[in-house]
């Protein structure tokens, strides 16, 4: 479904990724794993389109996406969420996952004016789609209230509504456990496992909390230095020489 | 002196100035909002505007009929100079973009004075004689002024507001990686708010041309009130914007109780300085729509 070949991004004489290759396969919940510094969310930001790489190519669905800028990733199913939740502070909870829904009509600037039913009658069901996203995540309370002022848990639950809005067939995900309490942790496990079962979403998945990867991410890559170290289920890659050397290292800084 | 001569003299006259005002401080706040920059040709641009109503004008056209025409021709001008001039530098240091805005500005003003000359022009001749409403004496032109003024306000609140365009530009200057990861085109939206900044100028040109003179400096002139309401409303706020403009144009009016007049327009530069030492962070945070 995506698949990277021959990756390079530096910055300044920082080679965050270098001849990076691999896929990822469709339905799968695919884990990208490794030190600090490498080059795990330089990726995501290649992937997604926030960057344009050095060299190398993105393949997503056949298609070469390497020269589209970010909005055109997005309308062809390719999602990016972030390590600290992003959100538009002053649009409120409901509009923004309004914005999150794809390809509407009222996009086409024309449409606005020429087909203002069409455009109406879209929007309505957008907003009902956004008001059921709301009750599955139990945010359906603070519906008209700004995005900025939710709290952290409420935030990362928000991205995951982005994701339900969107069409997306692929999400990046980055790091979903990182500041989230347990409870909210197995919450948040639970729904990507079922909105992977049930709508077939493919995720790619940042991920540092171990048991998180172990429980959700199959197959899981790890990267240091910028490239694939090995690629292999769980229990492969954790027992990994190379994987445990690139672990110790930088726990020997 | 009485409340009514007050009214009169002073605070009506301030309002249609401070109308005229928030038109051009909500491009300024558009702009700024979306593409974080001031954009220091907004005076001309609305200079610009002025102009070619009194063209369309003279070439036989009702002002009513000129006016939407005009405002169409200075928002395709608007997105024309954005790919010209600012466009290619939206990835380097904002500052570089201002400085470009300021060529501009000068750019629009030596067009201007090729084009129609250097002299001091009016849209109509004749006296146009106050009428009273309850003992509040208002001119046709400061009634159409303000009229014109709030439904360009209230228009551009329902846009914002209501419409899916409008949710993009608000998200596109709330977040604007987030936005584009969200499917919004930043091309376009910045089109769309060149457009928005570009029909909003124009209009202020040409009622501010109505209200006094057309000539080429009158819109630079107007530069500092401008800029003065959209810090003073905060800058990227719309309400904002309105807010503001309506206060300078009041102060600046009033100031002529204590103040010779020749001050008048110092007044918006003071209200600015008071506004920046007092709460500098207001531009600095960069407030969004």
């Amino acid at each position: 479904m995506l698949a990277l070949t021959g990756l390079r991004r530096s910055f300044g004489g920082f080679t965050a990724v270098d001849d990076c290759s691999f896929t990822v396969s469709e339905g799968t919940i695919t884990g990208l794993i490794g030190p600090n510094g490498a080059g795990k969310t330089t990726l995501f930001n290649l992937v997604a389109g926030l960057l344009r790489p050095e060299a190398g190519s993105v393949t997503f669905l056949g298609e070469d996406i390497t020269a589209l800028p970010p909005h055109a990733r997005f309308r062809r199913g390719l999602l990016r969420t972030f390590q600290i939740p992003q959100e538009f502070h002053r649009l409120t909870v409901l509009e923004n996952l309004m914005v999150a829904a794809a390809a509407q009509p009222g996009e086409e600037i024309w449409a606005n004016w020429l087909a203002g039913r069409r455009v109406r009658a879209r929007e309505a069901a957008v907003a009902a789609r956004a008001g059921e996203v709301l009750d599955f995540l139990g945010l359906a309370p603070l519906a008209g209230t700004p995005a900025g002022r939710l709290s952290g848990g409420q935030k990362k639950l928000l991205e995951l509504g982005r994701t339900m809005m969107s069409e997306a067939r692929l999400v990046l995900l980055d790091e979903p456990a990182a500041g989230v309490n347990r409870t909210l942790l197995r919450e948040i496990e639970d729904k990507i496992e079922r909105l992977n079962r049930s709508l077939g979403l493919t995720f790619l998945i940042i991920e540092h909390d171990m048991e998180t990867v172990a429980r959700l991410c199959d197959p899981v890559i790890c990267i240091a230095e910028g490239r694939v170290l090995v690629e292999g289920d769980f229990a492969t890659v954790r027992s990994h020489p190379q994987v445990l050397d690139a672990y110790l290292g930088e726990a020997g800084l | 002196m009485d409340l009514l001569s007050f009214v009169n003299f002073y605070l009506v006259p301030g309002i249609v100035a401070g109308a005229i005002y928030a038109l051009g401080a909500i491009g300024v706040t558009l702009v700024f909002g979306v593409l974080r920059f001031a954009h220091l040709a907004h005076g001309d641009l609305a200079t610009f505007g002025a102009f070619l109503v009194l063209a369309l004008v003279g070439a036989g056209m009702t002002p009513w009929l000129a006016l939407p025409l005009a405002m169409a021709a200075a928002a395709l001008t608007a997105i024309a100079l954005h790919h010209l001039f600012y466009a290619h530098l939206s990835r380097r240091s904002a500052i570089l973009t201002v400085i470009s805005s300021l060529g501009v500005a000068l750019m629009l003003r030596a067009v201007v004075q090729m084009i129609w000359g250097v002299d001091t022009e009016s849209y109509v001749s004749g006296i146009d004689r106050p009428q009273s409403y309850l003992g509040i004496r208002l001119k046709d032109r400061e009634l159409w002024t303000l009229l014109a003024t709030a439904g360009l306000v209230v228009g551009l609140l329902v846009f914002l507001g209501r419409t899916r365009w409008g949710k993009a530009l608000r998200a596109m200057s709330d977040n604007p990686d987030l936005a584009a990861l969200s499917g919004i085109d930043k091309r376009l939206t910045t089109a769309l708010t060149w457009g928005l900044a570009g029909l909003l100028t124009a209009a202020a040109g040409f009622f501010l041309g109505l209200n006094t003179e057309v000539k080429p400096l009158m819109g630079w002139h107007m530069l500092l009130p401008v800029f003065a309401a959209a810090i003073l409303g905060g800058v990227g706020r719309v309400e904002g914007a309105l807010l503001g403009g309506l206060l300078i144009g009041i102060v600046e009016e009033c100031s002529v109780l204590l103040l010779p007049a020749q001050y008048k327009s110092a007044v918006a530069f003071a209200v600015l300085l008071v506004m920046l030492s007092a709460r500098p962070s207001g531009l600095l945070r960069g407030k969004v729509l």
